[in-house]
């Protein structure tokens, strides 16, 4: 998007224009915790760089809490129907959880993640909401938050409910199980029969990936574990083998803290990306309500428009006094059908577009998560391999006891 | 329950075969997986010793110094396990180091191959009260000798390896023998499972090759009777209870009134620790010794002084703690290994799924590019969740050492209560003396106060010499024995400490080379993934 305000001439190739190409990059950092007890909260500093003019000078820096990024997705959800709106982390189900200092950078690298995707999509990064979210003072914010805010008027603990609620609907309204009501597109069936199954896999995958990070970091307290018992078991034995125990034991302990760090990386930049890719396809799930209540309203509408349109013809016929009102009636329900129909049209052709972006970006983003699994674990490994082969010339530098 | 592995898919395995990869056999229980792990090098193929050669091809392309080579490898990762030479129709013969201290120890004993097999059910001829009992399980026991290498085969229930330890702790005082397999309380009821056969198969195994490797046991006559003589076992089997009982109801009065040669320890039962029934009085007056020393009433003249003992025992016994700490969290380390093993594998197995799902089900061209990506990383979670498998078998072999030495402690602490049961015997010998002589003073005292001597007396004064007489002559014999079984400990510590320092230096070598090795495979899987999926790397 060029700001008609950027000198003539300038464009992102030319390489005499003073100006930079148009950006817009969020920081979502430094969780501080705030309040007490009960009513305890994470903070974040939402630090926005832009040369862009609706944007108040190069930097901004807003504080902002989790229920603000909810206010703001909710927001986009109800303003942008037919745009997958990128998912936003859980709320914590387990309270002791909450502050736990891998659920906190859990939290915020998915909350870094989700303002800069609207921030880099064509159509949300122009959204206002998005500006006030951005650089409105935190009191402003705060009056912004509790005003209603349609269907999504609940708090963030209902979002869940509300998912969930959504998601068993969603099967019988997008499978097209209760509603007679539905779209006989062939090509849109296959879609919605893909997401879900894809949904599935995926959360599979999630699953293990999860249960994986728990074995790295078992692993790593049995290696610590044992090296401590080795270590006491070397000093029953005498000088050259005792060394040996000893030096075993403390490579078992530093393993164990590798491994402990490789349990984490893979935590953020493995299993969290694959649990970001079942969120986005529930958002998608979500797009698919709307256009299945779009679809809906639009035959209604239709319906009822048809029914006055016979019903008016009939009072014209009969030269009634009553045709001038239904006529009236007749044009604004002609109108409002029309705009149905329009929201529905918007809303399936922003889905084509939204599924190539999807299934491109996600292959970007799991071909990344592989990328730095495959990396995190051969870094392990291989630091494994060169800390077990260190001790292997002192194990041969102890000679056997037939010399002794 | 494992299975031997039969597919060794290093290449990439064809497309269709790719579910059915290896994760259904997957042993989700540890003890499973350890006897199956162990079971599966003894029985089964070895996967080490089958590795296709496509393996140490990508072992050469590694650049640092190799410890996949396979050969050298195998060689110094199986010098735990016992190397027995030749092969038993089931079981494929196991390469040997021959230059591991372990088996030079077994180059040296008098057996080339001892094998336990082909369990059978055999009905008891006596109808036996207890309901469903009158069955036991006889095991065939094969053995070559090295020196003529005459083969022998036999018949023996469990029984008779209880039978051998009894006896081998008679006759071998204070030497460290190999504690035998456990019994089971209820033996009849678990007899049915073929687990527990399995089990008990493996165990009389290793303890019949641990007991034929002791420089002095697998030598004796006990072992060779039991290994080689046809038919009944011709060793004396523990007398059962009631005639012991009556046996020693009968000698009791004798004993108790002091009466008669009956009254005394004779030397050759000197040589044995007081035992139940016979030997009830023997037991009562050692038991009274043990109280005096303790009390420290009557002083012993023979202490154990043996400083250099005590600190020894001091030593075992702090041994045996760590030896049991170690040998537990080397379980949980297994453990940990096997379940890494296994979620990387259920890992790699969803994403083939989904990579299948994602080709068949592609529109657009990023799903396709997305497909291959994730079946890149499905293979490579795949084998790493095998090379895990298989660094664990390993492990499991390499750490059994601890366990093998943890058993070993019941050994030691067996000899140790032989020497000190030797010894209260002497100090019970001689306290009898110290009060023969005392009744003797007594009696000459009382005589000499009679004009001309007191026959009667005089008379008792001669039994009570006579009874000195015998009574040194057991001492003697007490002694001798004593000393003998100091000389035994001593010895066997000395082997012990031997051998324990070349047993855990070849255990930790083993591991590490082991995990060192397997970690290097493992590096280079993932490596290979992550310069594939490049590309994608944050700029």
């Amino acid at each position: 998007m060029i700001s008609p305000r950027s000198p003539p001439g300038s464009s992102s190739q030319s390489p005499r224009s003073p100006s930079a190409p148009p950006f817009l990059s969020v920081t979502v950092t430094d969780p501080v915790k705030l309040g007490n007890g009960v009513q305890a909260y994470i903070s974040y500093r939402v630090i926005t760089k832009t040369n862009l003019p609706e944007y108040q000078g190069p930097e901004k820096i807003v504080i902002r809490r989790y229920s603000d990024f909810v206010w703001l997705h909710d927001r986009l959800a109800e303003k942008y129907r037919g745009i997958f709106i990128p998912p936003l982390p859980e709320k914590s189900a387990v309270e002791k959880f909450r502050f736990s200092a891998e659920f906190i950078e859990m939290r915020r690298q998915a909350l870094d993640i989700f303002i800069n995707r609207i921030a880099s999509h064509p159509q949300l990064k122009q959204s206002e909401d998005l500006r006030t979210f951005l650089q409105e003072d935190e009191e402003t914010m705060e009056r912004a938050r509790s005003q209603e805010t349609g269907i999504f008027k609940k708090k963030p603990a209902d979002l869940i409910q509300i998912f969930k609620d959504v998601q068993s609907k969603v099967s019988d309204v997008v499978l097209g199980k209760e509603k007679p009501v539905e779209e006989s597109n062939p090509e849109y069936e296959k879609l919605k029969h893909y997401i879900f199954e894809l949904e599935d896999h995926l959360a599979e995958a999630q699953r293990q990936a999860y249960r994986l990070v728990k074995r790295h970091r078992e692993l790593g307290q049995s290696l610590s574990d044992f090296g401590k018992a080795i270590k006491l078991l070397g000093a029953c034995e005498g000088d050259s083998l005792g060394k040996v125990f000893a030096d075993l034991g403390s490579k078992s302990e530093l393993l164990s803290i590798k491994l402990q760090k490789e349990a984490h990386n893979l935590l953020m930049n493995f299993e969290e990306p694959l649990k970001d890719y079942v969120r986005a396809v529930q958002s998608i799930k979500a797009t698919m309500v709307d256009r299945a209540n779009a679809f809906r309203q639009q035959c209604e509408l239709a319906e009822t428009t048809k029914l006055k349109e016979i019903n008016l013809d009939k009072l014209m016929l009969m030269r009634s006094e009553k045709a001038m009102e239904a006529e009236i009636e007749y044009k604004e329900l002609k109108a409002e059908s029309e705009e149905a129909t329009r929201r529905f049209e918007t809303i399936v052709k922003l889905m084509s577009e939204e599924m190539v972006r999807f299934q491109e970006q996600k292959t970007a983003d799991l071909g990344l998560a592989f990328h730095e699994f495959a990396k995190g674990q051969a870094k392990l490994a291989n630091e494994i391999a060169d800390a077990w082969r260190s001790l292997v010339p002192k194990l041969d530098a102890c000679s056997p006891s037939l010399c002794s | 329950m494992m299975g031997p592995e039969t597919h060794l898919g290093f290449g990439s395995p064809p497309r269709e075969k790719m579910e059915s990869l290896v994760l259904s056999d997957v042993a989700s229980d540890y003890r499973s997986a350890m006897s199956s792990s162990l079971s599966a090098v003894v029985d089964g193929c070895d996967p080490l010793l089958s590795l296709p050669s496509p393996l140490s091809t990508s072992a050469a392309a590694s650049s640092s110094s190799s410890f996949v080579d396979p050969p050298s490898y195998a060689d110094v990762v199986f010098s735990p396990l016992d190397s027995q030479n030749g092969a038993a129709p089931d079981r494929p013969s196991l390469r040997r180091d021959s230059s591991s201290p372990r088996s030079d120890r077994a180059a040296a004993s008098e057996y080339a191959k001892i094998t336990v097999s082909d369990p059978q059910k055999e009905q008891d001829a006596v109808n036996s009260l207890v309901p469903g009992g009158g069955t036991y399980v006889t095991y065939l026991i094969t053995s070559r000798t090295r020196a003529g290498g005459a083969e022998f085969r036999v018949r023996r229930r469990f029984r008779d390896v209880v039978t051998l330890a009894d006896r081998l702790a008679e006759a071998y005082r204070g030497y460290f023998i190999q504690p035998r397999p456990d019994k089971n309380v209820v033996e009849s009821q678990v007899m049915q499972k073929h687990e527990f056969v399995e089990q008990r198969r493996s165990a009389i195994e290793k303890y019949l090759w641990r007991l034929s490797v002791h420089p002095v046991i697998g030598k004796s006559e006990e072992l060779r009777a039991f290994l080689q003589a046809q038919g009944k076992l011709p060793l004396p089997t523990s007398t059962d209870v009631a005639s012991r009982m009556l046996d020693g109801a009968v000698r009791l009065p004798k004993q108790l009134f002091g009466e008669g040669p009956a009254g005394y320890v004779t030397p050759q039962d000197a040589v044995q620790p007081a035992k139940g029934g016979r030997d009830l009085l023997r037991i009562f007056k050692e038991l009274k010794q043990s109280v005096a020393n303790d009390w420290g009433v009557a002083k012993p003249p023979v202490v154990e002084e043996d400083k250099e003992f005590l600190e020894r025992k001091e030593k075992m016994q702090d041994l045996e703690q760590q030896l049991s700490m170690a040998s537990q969290q080397a379980e949980v380390l297994v453990k940990a290994q096997q379940d890494i093993g296994e979620t990387m594998g259920q890992l790699g197995l969803a994403f083939i799924k989904l990579t299948k799902f994602e080709t068949e089900e592609a529109i657009y061209n990023s799903q396709r590019v997305r497909a291959t990506d994730a079946k890149c990383l499905a293979t490579a979670a795949v084998k790493a969740s095998r090379l895990y498998r298989e660094l664990n078998a390993q492990t499991v072999k390499h750490l059994d050492t601890l366990h093998e030495y943890l058993g070993l402690m019941l050994a030691v602490q067996g000899a140790f209560s032989d020497r000190a049961s030797a010894l209260l015997t002497v100090q019970t010998l001689m306290s009898d003396l110290t009060s023969l002589h005392t009744r003797i003073d007594k009696l000459e005292a009382a005589s000499s106060k009679i004009f001309g001597g007191d026959r009667s007396r005089m008379r008792k004064v001669e039994e009570l010499k006579e009874t000195i007489r015998v009574t040194e002559d057991a001492k003697c014999c007490a002694l001798r024995e004593y000393e003998r079984i100091k000389e035994n400990n001593r010895s066997e510590l000395e082997r012990l400490d031997r051998e324990r320092h070349d047993d855990f230096l070849s255990m930790l070598k083993g591991f590490v080379i082991n995990q060192a090795g397997y970690a290097e495979k493992i590096a280079n899987v993932w490596a290979a993934v992550a310069e594939e999926t490049s590309a994608y790397a944050r700029q």
